[in-house]
C-alpha cells in the first residue's frame, strides 16, 4: 500500500490557527482562507466569493509552496471521503496527494454544495471539487503558456509543474498561482483527465485520519473544549409527550456548582465539572405529567398496516394490469414482509459544543450537514444565519440523522441561557431513547408466474411514513415551547420496491402514512434494506416455488452485463452449488446448514451488488450463525479500493446486526430499549469472514458506496435461513426465539 | 476536595475530585486532558472507555477514581503517537481498522492487554478477548486482522 499522508485529521484546526483566523467567536475575517488574509484586506466583493459554489476559489486554495487546500461541505464520517476527494483532486491537478489538505463542513470557510448523505460524498461532493480542479488545471496551463511562451496544448501539468510535453524547463504551480485567486467560475465542461492516465485515483492510499484515531490524537466533537466551558445534560421526560410539572432542586444540593435551567418543559443542568452535571441530571427530582400516546412495539406490523394514510402513490410501474395478470397467472404468490423501527445506535452518544453570544454564535458538531444545521438553528432560535457559524468535527459514526442536530439545539439553548459555552453529550439512554429512528415498514407483495416461471405480475404495496416538508422538530425547541416546523422525513424510503428482473405488469404503490410512532429520520440506505429484503425474499420464494436454483432463477431475468457480472462473482466466491432450495432437512436434530443469495441495483440506478452467505442454525435453539459472506460490488469508477472495501465490509456487518438483533422496543410512553443490553448489536463472536470482489469501471462515473452493500444483506440472510430450514422469515430481527418458534410450527 | 494520586502513562498525577466515586474516565478526559478514552455508555457495556490498570483492561467509565489510587494507568496516548505508533497501533493503521474510530481506543487497549497475556492468539481467542467491545461501524473483520498482524510484529 502507498504511504499515508499522516495526521490530516487535525489539520483544519492547525490551519485555522496558523492562518490567523479566529477559531472562537465570529468575524468576517475568519471566513477567509489563509491565502487571502496573506494578501491584505480583501475588497467587499471578495468576501462573498470564497463561499460561492460556482467559483473555483471556493473549493480550492493554492498556496505558494505548491500545496492545495480543498474546501467542502461534504464531511468524512468515517467513510474515507477525505482521502478519496484528495485523490480525485490531486489527480486532476497533477500534484502529490500529500500536498492536499481538506477543510470540511465549516460554514465560515466552505461553499455549500450540500450536506453529506445518500452516498453523495463522491458522486456529487468529490465530483464538484474535481470539476473545480479541472477548471483550475486549464487556467494553470494557460498561465504556464504565457510564462513559458508556448501554446497551452504543448504543455503538461504533472508533478506540480507545468512543462513542455516535449521536455524542457517548467514552472511550478506554486509559482504560477500560489497565494492568489483564480477568479474563475467552475466550468462544467472543463475536460477531465483520461482515466487511462490515472496514477492516483484507483490506488488504495491510506486514510489520513486513521493514525490520529489510533493514537488518541483525533479531535472528535466529543473531545472539543473551549475556555470557560460548562458541561450540560438535558433531562428528558419519562414519557415522550409529558410536560414538566415541578422540580425539587434540594434533591441535588450535595453536588457542587450545578445550575438548573428550566424553560417550560425543557430541563437541563450545567456545571463546570462534567461528572457533577451527569450526577445532577440523574438525581434531580422532577414531576412530569402522564402521557401514553404510543401504540407500543408489540404488534407494530398491525399498527402500521392500520395507520391513517395521507395519500397513495404509484412509485414504480411497468404498465399493464397487475391485478388481472395476477389472477390469470399459472402460479400466484402472496407474502407480507415487515421491518421494525431501528436506531442509528451510534457508539458514542451525540455531542455538541455551543458558544452563544450577543452578537453571534459558534456551534461545533459532527452533523452530516453543517449548513442544514445552521439554517435550522438560526430559524428556531431567531438568529440571522450569517451570525451563526457551524463547524464540523469528527464524531461517532452517525449513519444518517442520529441525535447530532438535537444535541446541538440542547447545547445552543443552554449556552444562550448561561451566556457561556456549553458542551452537551447525551447519555447512552438519551441516544438509544431519543435519536430519531429508522421508521417501521410493511410490504405486501403479490406475484404471478407463468408456467415457465417468468414473472407476469408483480404488485408491491408498501406502508411507510409520508414526507412532510420542513425540518424535523428539535427536541429542545419543542420542550421549551419555541415554535418550529414539524417536518417529517426519512429519506428516499420507497425505492427498490420493484424486482430488478424481467417482469411484466409491475406496480409499486406506496401508502404514505400520516404518522409513524417515533420521530423518523434517515437511517443508512433509507428504506432500501427492508424493500430489498421483501423483493429479494419474494423472488427467492418464486424460485423455490418453481423448484429452480436461486441464482439461476435470477440470471434468467437479467440482461444487463453488469448485473450478471456481480451475481456470477458472488456465487463463484462462495462456491455456489446449483440446486433448488430448501435443503432437505436432516431426519434428526443438530446443525442445519444453508446458503442464500440476493442481488439488487441500488435505487435501481446506481451500484450493482450481489451477496451470498452461508449459515448454520442450531435446531434446538434457533440460533443463527453466519459462517461466510461473499459480495461482488460494482460502483463504476473506483477511487480508493481499500476505502471502498472498508465501507462494504462495514455495510455488511452492520446490516447483519440489524437483521439478527435490532428492534427498538417501546411501551405506551417511551422507548424501553435504551442500552446495549436491551438493544444488542453484533458482537465479535458473530462476525463471519467477509470476502469482497470489486469490479472497477474506470470509464464510468463513480457512484457513492457508503450504503449500497447494506441493501441485499438481510435478504440473502433470510434466504440462507430458508435454505437451511425451510422456514421463511419475513420479519426482522431473526432472533433465536423467533426462529425457534417458526421451526416448531 | 479529596486528592487522589496515581500514575498515568508513567507520570505521577495528583487530582482532586469532589466525589470518590467519580469514574476515572471523567478524570482522564477532563482533568488530565487525555481524550483517547471515550464515553460510549457509562454502563460497562461497550468498551469505548477501556484503559489499562496495572496492565489489565478496565472500563474507566465504571472505575471509581478512588480505586485507582496508588496504581498505574495506561491510556492509548501512552502507547505511541501518529509519528511513532506502537506495534498494536501500527497494525491498526496498516489494516485501516477504523471507520469513525470511536471504538478504536477500546479495541487497541483490549488488544494490548490480550497480547501481554497471549502473545500469539488464535482468531477465536482474539474474538473472545474483544467480545465486550462493540463497534457500530462494522469494522470487526479489520480489527481482527489487526490483532493478528500485531501479534506477528
Ligand atoms: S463507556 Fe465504558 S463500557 Fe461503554
Ligand atoms: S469504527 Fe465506528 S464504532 Fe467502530
Amino acid at each position: 500500500m502507498a504511504k499515508a499522508s499522516q495526521g490530516r485529521c487535525v489539520s483544519r484546526r492547525d490551519f485555522l490557527l496558523t492562518g490567523g483566523a479566529v477559531v472562537v467567536g465570529f468575524s468576517l475575517r475568519s471566513s477567509l482562507p489563509k491565502f487571502v488574509l496573506a494578501q491584505g484586506a480583501p475588497s467587499t466583493s471578495d468576501l462573498r466569493n470564497p463561499l460561492d459554489p460556482r467559483q473555483v476559489d471556493s473549493f480550492l486554495a493554492f498556496r505558494a509552496d505548491g500545496s492545495v487546500t480543498i474546501y467542502t461541505s461534504k464531511v468524512d464520517v468515517g467513510t474515507g471521503l477525505r482521502i478519496a476527494m484528495s485523490q480525485m483532486t490531486a489527480e486532476e491537478l497533477g500534484i502529490a496527494v500529500d500536498s492536499v489538505s481538506i477543510v470540511e463542513g465549516d460554514t465560515a470557510l466552505v461553499p455549500d454544495h450540500g450536506g453529506t448523505g445518500g452516498s453523495s460524498g463522491i458522486p456529487r461532493g468529490a465530483v464538484d471539487v474535481r470539476q473545480a480542479a479541472a477548471t483550475a488545471r486549464q487556467a494553470i496551463l494557460g498561465l504556464g503558456a504565457a510564462q513559458l511562451k508556448r501554446p497551452a496544448n504543448e504543455l503538461t501539468l504533472a508533478g506540480s509543474m507545468v512543462r513542455p510535453s516535449a521536455g524542457g524547463v517548467g514552472i511550478s504551480i506554486g509559482k504560477l498561482i500560489g497565494g492568489r485567486r483564480l477568479n474563475l467560475q467552475v466550468d462544467g465542461k472543463a475536460p477531465l483527465k483520461d482515466p487511462a492516465t490515472y496514477t492516483i485515483v484507483g490506488k488504495p492510499l491510506l486514510r489520513p485520519d486513521v493514525p490520529a484515531k489510533c493514537t488518541g490524537k483525533c479531535e472528535y466533537v466529543q473531545d472539543h473544549t473551549v475556555p470557560n466551558m460548562l458541561h450540560g445534560r438535558v433531562i428528558r421526560p419519562p414519557a415522550i409527550g409529558a410536560k414538566l410539572v415541578s422540580i425539587d432542586e434540594s434533591s441535588i444540593r450535595g453536588i457542587p456548582d450545578v445550575r438548573v435551567v428550566r424553560i417550560e418543559s425543557f430541563l437541563g443542568v450545567v456545571a463546570p465539572d462534567e461528572w457533577a452535571a451527569v450526577c445532577a441530571a440523574r438525581e434531580l427530582k422532577a414531576t412530569w405529567t402522564e402521557w401514553e400516546g404510543l401504540p407500543g412495539s408489540d404488534d407494530l406490523e398491525h399498527y402500521v398496516r392500520e395507520s391513517a394514510v395521507d395519500h397513495d402513490e404509484t412509485v414504480a410501474s411497468k404498465g399493464g394490469d397487475p391485478k388481472a395478470a395476477f389472477s390469470s397467472a399459472a402460479k400466484q404468490l402472496f407474502a407480507t414482509y415487515a421491518w421494525p423501527c431501528q436506531s442509528h445506535a451510534s457508539l458514542g452518544p451525540s455531542c455538541a459544543v455551543a458558544d452563544v453570544r450577543e452578537d453571534g454564535a459558534t456551534v461545533w458538531t459532527a452533523s452530516q450537514g453543517s449548513y442544514g444545521q445552521r439554517a435550522q438553528l438560526a430559524k428556531v432560535f431567531g438568529m440571522p444565519e450569517e451570525k451563526l457559524r457551524v463547524i464540523f468535527l469528527d464524531g461517532s459514526g452517525s449513519y444518517g440523522g442520529n441525535g447530532n442536530d438535537d444535541v446541538a439545539a440542547d447545547a445552543f439553548l443552554l449556552s444562550r441561557e448561561m451566556k457561556r459555552p456549553v458542551r452537551v453529550q447525551w447519555m447512552r439512554e438519551d441516544e438509544h431513547g431519543w435519536d430519531p429512528k429508522g421508521p417501521p415498514q410493511v410490504l405486501e407483495l403479490r406475484g404471478g408466474l407463468d408456467a415457465q416461471g417468468r414473472i407476469v405480475a408483480w404488485d408491491t404495496q408498501m406502508w411507510i411514513p409520508v414526507t412532510v416538508p420542513g425540518n424535523r422538530p428539535l427536541l429542545a425547541a419543542d420542550a421549551a415551547g419555541i415554535p418550529q416546523a414539524h417536518g417529517q422525513g426519512s429519506g428516499a424510503i420507497s425505492q427498490n420496491g420493484d424486482p430488478p428482473y424481467a417482469a411484466e405488469n409491475v406496480r409499486v404503490v406506496a401508502h404514505w402514512l400520516k404518522q409513524t410512532p417515533l420521530r423518523p429520520s434517515n437511517l443508512r440506505a433509507p428504506g432500501k434494506i427492508a424493500n430489498v429484503f421483501a423483493v429479494e425474499g419474494f423472488v427467492d420464494e418464486m424460485a423455490a416455488e418453481m423448484g429452480v436454483d436461486a441464482v439461476e432463477h435470477r440470471l434468467r431475468g437479467l440482461s444487463d452485463p453488469r448485473a450478471i457480472d456481480v451475481i456470477n462473482r458472488a456465487a463463484q466466491m462462495i462456491g455456489w452449488q446449483t440446486r433448488p432450495s430448501p435443503m432437505p432437512r436432516p431426519a434428526q436434530g443438530g446443525l442445519l446448514v444453508g446458503r442464500g443469495f440476493a442481488y439488487m441495483r441500488y435505487k435501481q440506478a446506481e451500484n450493482y451488488v450481489a451477496t451470498a452467505m452461508e449459515v448454520a442454525i442450531e435446531l434446538e435453539t434457533g440460533k443463527v450463525a453466519v459462517r461466510r459472506v461473499t459480495c461482488a460490488h460494482d460502483c463504476g469508477l473506483i477511487i480508493n479500493p481499500d476505502g471502498l472495501r472498508n465501507q462494504i465490509e462495514g455495510s455488511i456487518a452492520q446490516t447483519l446486526s440489524r437483521a439478527l438483533h435490532e428492534e427498538v422496543k417501546f411501551d405506551r410512553s417511551r422507548v424501553t430499549s435504551v442500552n446495549w443490553a436491551s438493544y444488542p448489536i453484533l458482537t465479535f463472536s458473530e462476525v463471519p469472514p467477509i470476502e469482497v470482489a470489486l469490479i472497477d469501471r474506470p470509464t464510468l462515473p463513480p457512484f457513492g458506496a457508503g450504503e449500497a452493500a447494506t441493501a441485499p444483506v438481510a435478504a440473502s440472510l433470510a434466504n440462507a435461513i430458508f435454505d437451511a430450514t425451510g422456514v421463511r422469515l419475513r420479519s426482522v430481527p431473526f432472533t433465536a426465539a423467533r426462529l425457534k418458534g417458526a421451526l416448531k410450527s | 476536595m479529596p486528592k487522589y494520586e496515581f500514575r498515568v502513562n508513567g507520570r505521577a498525577v495528583s487530582v482532586n475530585s469532589w466525589d470518590p466515586g467519580q469514574p476515572l474516565l471523567y478524570i482522564l478526559r477532563n482533568t488530565l486532558g487525555l481524550h483517547a478514552a471515550k464515553f460510549g455508555c457509562g454502563l460497562g457495556q461497550c468498551g469505548a472507555c477501556t484503559v489499562l490498570l496495572e496492565g489489565k483492561p478496565v472500563r474507566s467509565c465504571v472505575t471509581p477514581v478512588q480505586q485507582v489510587t496508588g496504581h498505574a494507568v495506561t491510556t492509548l496516548e501512552g502507547l505511541g503517537t501518529p509519528e511513532k505508533p506502537d506495534r498494536v497501533q501500527a497494525a491498526f493503521i496498516a489494516e485501516q481498522a477504523a471507520q469513525c474510530g470511536y471504538c478504536t481506543n477500546g479495541m487497541i487497549m483490549a488488544t494490548t492487554a490480550l497480547l501481554h497475556q497471549t502473545p500469539h492468539p488464535t482468531p477465536g481467542e482474539a474474538k473472545h478477548a474483544l467480545s465486550g467491545n462493540l463497534c457500530r461501524c462494522g469494522t470487526h473483520t479489520r480489527i481482527l486482522a489487526a490483532v493478528i498482524r500485531a501479534a506477528k510484529a
